[in-house]
Order: C-alpha cells, then structure tokens, then sequence
C-alpha cells in the first residue's frame, strides 16, 4: 500500500484527538502536559506532510519552530508544575481554580 | 513709573502672604512673632507710601501737560490675543483715574498706618496685611486699566480681597457668613456688568476705553446702530455699579459687611471700593450723558437708595451700622450727580466722602478700641471726657457729612444739590433736601450718644478707656484736616468770591478732559437762585441738627413724649428693622431659592442616580448570570475551546458543501 498524504492527516487527526481528551480527563498537571505535547506533534506532522506533498519549504520552518517553541513550553511548564507542587503538595488540576468568577 | 505704582502693592502682598502669613518665617526660619509684625508694618505701609508717591509724581507730571494732553498710557503686552478681541495689559492715568489712584493710595496708606494700632494684638497680623496690600492692588488694576476687561479683572479682585476681610474672623461664623453675603450679592450685579462688558465688545468691536468712547462719541456711528443699545449699555454697567457701590436693590450686604475690622469698613467699605461704581460710571459717561432713559433709572434709584439708607440710619444702635447706612446714603448722592450727567459733582463727592467717611469710620475703630470692642452707642456717652482727640476729630467728621458750611462735605453737597436742580429734577432735589436734614439728624444723635452727656459704659470697662495710640490717632488729625480743608478743591463758582478762594472750581477742570458733559443750553433757567439753593440745603441740615441736640441734650425726656405718638413709634420700629428689607428678601428670594434647591437636589438623587445605578444594576446582573460560566477548572475551559472548534470547523465545512 502507498503511503499517501491521506495516511498521515489520519495519523495527525488520531493524535490530536487523543491528546484532546487527555486535556480534558486527565487530572494530573504532568499528565496534562504530555497531552499537550502530543497535540502539537500531530500539528507538526500536519505541517510536514503537506509541506513534502506541496513541495514547499515554509511547512517544515514551521514545524522546526514550533519544536522550539514547545521546548521552552515544557521546560517553563515543568518548572510551574514543581512550584505548584512544593505550595500545594498535590497534582490534582482540579485544585487550581483561583481565578473562578 | 506707572507699573510700579501697581505692582508695589502687588509685590507687598506676595512678600506678607508667602513669607509671613505661611508660617515660613515662623517654623523654617524660626523667626520670632515680635520681628515678624514689625517686618510686615514696615512692609505693608511702605509700599502702599512708594505707590502713593509715584501716583504723586504722575499727577505733577500729568499738570505739566496741557489739559487736553493729560494721559499717560502704559502697555505692558498682549493678554488675550484671539482674531477681533484682543485685550493688552494698559494701564490709562488720565485726570479721572489720577483723581482715583491720589485718593486709593494716600487714604489706602493712612488706613494702613492706623491698622497698624488697631490690629497690633490680633495673631492673624501678617494675613491682614497681605489681606490689604492686595486690595489696594486690586483696586489700582481697577482705576488704571485701560479696557473694560481689565478694570472687570481689578472689580472682581476688589470683591474677592472684600470677602476675605469681611470674613477676616472666619472663626465666627456670622462673620464669615456676612463674607459670604457680601460676595453672592456681588456676583448678581456683577452678572449685569459682564453682559454690558459683552454687549460693549459687539457692538464696537472692541474693548479698549479710547476705542469704545470714540466710537461711541461719533454721530455717525451712532446713527447706524439700534438707538436703545446705548440705553441697554449703559443700563447693565449700571447693575454692576449697584451691587459693588450698594445701592437699591442689592446694598443689603454692605451693612453685614461691618463684621470686617474697623479698617477695612473705612477703606473697602466707606473709602474705596464702594465708589468703584461712580468711577467706572464716570468713565462711562458718553453712555450716559447719551441716554436720558439711563439717567433717569440712575438718578431715581439713586436718590429713592439715599433717603431710604438715611432713614435706616437713624434709629440703629450700632456705630459702625449707623456709618455703613450713611455710606449708601451718601453714595447715593454720588449716583444722583452722575446719572444727572454732573460727574465732576459726583467725583468731588466721592473724594470729599473719602475724607470724613474715612475719618469717621476710624473714629469709630477708636471708640470701639478704647472699649474693649463695644460697638453699641447705648453703652457709650460722655467719651469725650476719656478720649477727648478721637471725639474731636470724629466731631469734625459728623460736622463735615451733615454740611455744616465751609467744610468739605458742604461744597460737594451743595454741588450735587444744584446740579440737580439746575437739570430740572426738582422732584429729586427735594427727596435730596430730606436727606440732607435726616444726614444732619443721624450723625449729630450718633456723635451726642457717643461722646456727649453722661457716661452709660459698664464699670468694669471704664476704668481702662484709654487714648488710641499715635499710629491710629495721627491718621485721624490729618483726615480730619482734609475734611475741613479738603473742600476748598471745588469750591462752586458763584461761591469762589464769597469764601476767598481765588480760583474756583480746581477741581471739575482737572478732571473735565477725561468726561464727557453736555453743556447746559441756556434756555434751561434756574428756577431757584444759586445763593437759594445753598440756603436751603443749609437750612435743612440746620433744621436736623437742631432736631437731634434738642431730642439728646435740651431734652431727652420728649424721646418718651414722642414714642407715645403711634405713628411716630410705628416708623420708629420699621426703621429700627431696616424696612424688614432683609426679611422680604429671605422670603421672596432666599426662601424660594432654597426649597428649589432642595427639589433639584431630589431629582439629582432620584431620577439621575436613579437612571446611572440602574444602568450598573443591569450590568451587575447580566454579569451575575455569565459568571457561572467561569468555573476556574482548567480542564472545562479546555472542552469548551474544543467543541468549540469543533462547531466552527462542522459550520465552515457545511457552509463550504
């Protein structure tokens, strides 16, 4: 079986989506995290199928960007989470609703 | 030269107010109270003496001119330049304000030797001072400036320096309540005076005195615009002139106006400010003499102010009410002189009045000094006995107001009363004839109860009635010297002879070029004789003195005989209420005014604050409502911006098949 374009939205969509719902069940702050990392790589390799499909360069600039960009994501990320743990002493997400209208 | 004239007094007042009266030399230099009130005396009479020397050199500069040459005019930059209407910082010394600026500065400088004595024990010492010094440099913009703006910004800035002396002894709250009263009644007329200002700019174009007058001098100007104009002009500059000079309607506060210290009565209340109506009318005077209709309000309102004044005068037990009555009474016949178009008559009143007002009013401060701040004449009587030099010299006063021949006062007088009668108001010259014997009434009864007979002050109190000291009694010599002598200035013509002085009427030719008279046509005849006329003023207040020394001295019981009378008691108590003028006015303005206010007050807290705190409760409530929807779980935002997404993407992809 070729390998199409198709493949890899479907790959990408299947990714996102599960990243999706680890936002949005998971209660643990690392947890969470993760998810969000899974959901930017399925962007990622949104970008970089087209960009091979289209012959066009801009799509991988923007993933090696992007890349960047979620790995100063985490590491400000994981040093929030350590600061709320040492006030906190728990992971539960749920217990961060200060800012409740 | 002329700049300094102004800006001595101004210079005074910032030296007193900022480094005095702010406490500065007290807590940051550490000076002590006995320097500082010698420092601020020194400060505040000597720069009121540096612009009455300047505003005496000028005025010997100004006689070597001739006549029609007499003005110095002083331009020191553009204030308010805006397409048409520019107004320069100009000041005019022409005869007119030079008549004005002699009497500011030189009676400005006695009253400021005699506060010296006078307010020697207050703590507020420095603040009076600077209270003063600027008043005179409000009153100096005023007589000097050269545009009708300029002489608003002085009018307004005597009216300001007024409200702080009135209210000098804020801690009293009638007093600065009579503060208060002075300034809200100045402000109706000043209303009237800012319309007229306006007017003036519209129709010609400019504000500038020279520009205005000329204009208003040209027949051919004249012609084009709407004839009832001038009428008006001249009628809203008036209403100015009633609130500031005190006459009727609106003279209700220059009585109130009393709760200020003694000084300041005799120079804002007596001297100077009072008469900032005459002479603003005065340089008026092509408005009025253009306009009989303005004259007739003036001279009619005018003399109706001065009977009515003189009758309150009579029966009041306060000196210093008695004296603030007989202002507006005399400020009258200053009106009734200028509305009948003879301003120098009026102008040679108000310097005469400045003499004895002043004189008596200080006078007046003396007594009340001397007794420990008694200001009620029925625990006075027989001072002349303790204080003979302030009763000598206040007789020579009450003798000068009543027209008493050859002082000052009866050569004004008898000039105001023959112009009168000379224009044809006869019905006028007769109301001025009753004042003239009530004037004569009034003081001699004052100076009787005060200084003559046997003694009514409480014990305690007499055995410290002592002599003023010499900075307040040496004022009272020379303004008591004026107010003999000050009269040989303007002696009337046909009298020159009779008196021996040889030139007659000094006065009304040095102060001609700057009015504009018309002169009498010939057919106009007298319909009494000169001599008759002055006869008969002298009879008049003959007849009042004789009235008062028999009711006080030959025979004090008819006072009871007389009381008896029920017409006579009935008027004695009206006067005694003043007419219940204040009364009506509480009622039928005061009153009213209030309970609309109270209703406007009402509607602002029901139907505005009502409209703008509904406007917020229907946010507050909409907001109450989404705020549900904020729950802080991170994790339901999260869904919601998912399903969201998902809804924008379902509704492109459908909208886009």
């Amino acid at each position: 079986v070729a390998i199409g374009v198709e493949h890899y939205l479907v790959l990408s969509s299947i990714l996102f989506v599960i990243g999706t719902i680890g936002v949005i069940t998971r209660r643990n702050i690392i947890i969470v995290l993760m998810s969000i990392e899974l959901m930017l790589n399925s962007a990622n390799l949104a970008f970089v199928a087209f960009s091979k499909v289209l012959g066009d360069m801009t799509g991988h600039v923007f993933m090696i960007m992007s890349i960047t960009f979620a790995a100063a994501e985490v590491a400000v990320g994981l040093a929030l989470v350590v600061s709320v743990y040492t006030h906190r002493e728990s992971l539960n997400i749920d217990i961060l609703k200060m800012l409740k209208g | 030269v002329l700049v300094w004239v102004i800006l001595a007094p101004l210079l005074g007042a910032l030296i007193n107010g900022l480094v005095f009266a702010s406490g500065f030399w007290k807590r940051v230099i550490g000076g002590d109270e006995h320097t500082e009130k010698r420092i601020v005396s020194f400060l505040g009479c000597g720069v009121i003496f540096i612009s009455a020397i300047l505003s005496s050199i000028l005025f010997l500069s100004l006689l070597e001119l001739a006549p029609s040459d007499r003005r110095i005019v002083q331009e020191l930059y553009l204030w308010i330049p805006s397409g048409d209407f520019s107004v320069s910082i100009e000041f005019l010394f022409d005869p007119l304000s030079c008549v004005m600026a002699l009497v500011v500065t030189w009676i400005g400088f006695l009253i400021h030797v005699y506060s010296i004595g006078y307010m020697h024990e207050d703590r507020s010492y420095s603040r009076y001072f600077t209270y003063l010094n600027l008043f005179i440099f409000f009153m100096l913009v005023l007589v000097l400036g050269n545009n009708f703006p300029l002489l608003f910004v002085g009018w307004e800035g005597v009216g300001l320096a007024s409200y702080l002396l009135i209210g000098f002894w804020y801690e009293d709250y009638e007093k600065a309540r009579a503060g208060k009263k002075a300034f809200i009644v100045n402000r109706i007329g000043d209303f009237g005076f800012i319309i007229g200002i306006f007017l003036i700019f519209y129709v010609f174009g400019s504000t500038n005195f020279s520009d205005v007058f000329s204009k208003a001098l040209d027949p051919a100007f004249i012609r084009v615009i709407p004839g009832a104009l001038i009428t008006v002009i001249a009628l809203l500059l008036f209403v100015g002139a009633v609130g500031k000079s005190a006459q009727f309607p609106l003279y209700v506060w220059l009585p109130d106006a009393m709760a200020g210290p003694t000084p300041v009565s005799a120079l804002i209340h007596a001297a100077t400010m009072v008469t900032a109506g005459a002479y603003m009318m005065a340089r008026c005077s092509a408005f009025y003499t253009q306009s009989p209709t303005a004259q007739i309000v003036v001279v009619s309102i005018a003399a109706f102010t001065a009977l009515l004044a003189a009758s309150m005068a009579i029966t009041q037990n306060d000196i210093k009410k008695v004296l603030a009555y007989s202002t507006i009474s005399q400020l009258g016949y200053m009106f009734m002189a200028i509305g009948v178009g003879a301003y120098a008559a009026g102008l040679f009143h108000l310097v005469t009045h400045a003499f004895f007002k002043a004189l008596l009013f200080l006078g007046a401060g003396s007594v009340i000094h001397s007794l420990a701040g008694e200001q009620d004449i029925r625990k006075m009587g027989g001072l002349r006995r303790y204080i003979p030099l302030t009763s000598y010299t206040f007789l020579v006063g009450t003798l000068a107001i009543a027209g008493i021949p050859f002082l000052s006062g009866f050569f004004s007088k008898d000039e105001i009363l023959g112009s009168l009668i000379e224009r044809g108001f006869v019905i006028h010259w007769i109301i001025a004839l009753i004042t003239v014997c009530l004037t004569a009434l009034y003081m001699i009864r004052l100076y009787i109860l005060a200084f003559e007979g046997g003694t009514r002050v409480p014990v305690p109190i007499k055995g410290h009635i002592h002599e003023s000291p010499y900075a307040m009694t040496i004022p009272l010599i020379i303004l008591a010297i004026l107010s003999i002598f000050g009269g040989y200035i303007g002696v009337p013509d046909f009298m020159g002879m009779a008196v021996g002085v040889p030139q007659s009427n000094i006065f009304e030719g040095f102060v001609a070029p700057s009015l504009y008279v018309v002169e009498l046509s010939s057919s106009i005849h007298h319909i009494l004789g000169h001599w008759s006329v002055t006869l008969l003023s002298i009879i008049a207040a003959v007849i009042g003195v004789a009235i008062a020394v028999y009711l006080y001295i030959v025979n004090p019981v008819s006072q009871q005989t007389l009381m008896r009378n029920n017409l006579i008691s009935t008027v004695y108590r009206v006067s005694y209420a003043k007419w219940f003028v204040d009364e009506i006015y509480d009622s039928i303005i005061v009153k009213p005014f209030n309970s609309i206010s109270i209703w406007a007050a009402r509607f602002d807290l029901e139907i505005i604050d009502g409209a703008v705190n509904g406007i917020s409760d229907v946010v507050i409530l909409t907001a109450s409502i989404l705020r549900s929807a904020q729950t802080g779980i991170l994790r339901f935002y999260a869904a919601a911006m998912a399903i969201g997404a998902l809804a924008i993407i379902v509704y492109i992809v459908i909208s886009a098949g």
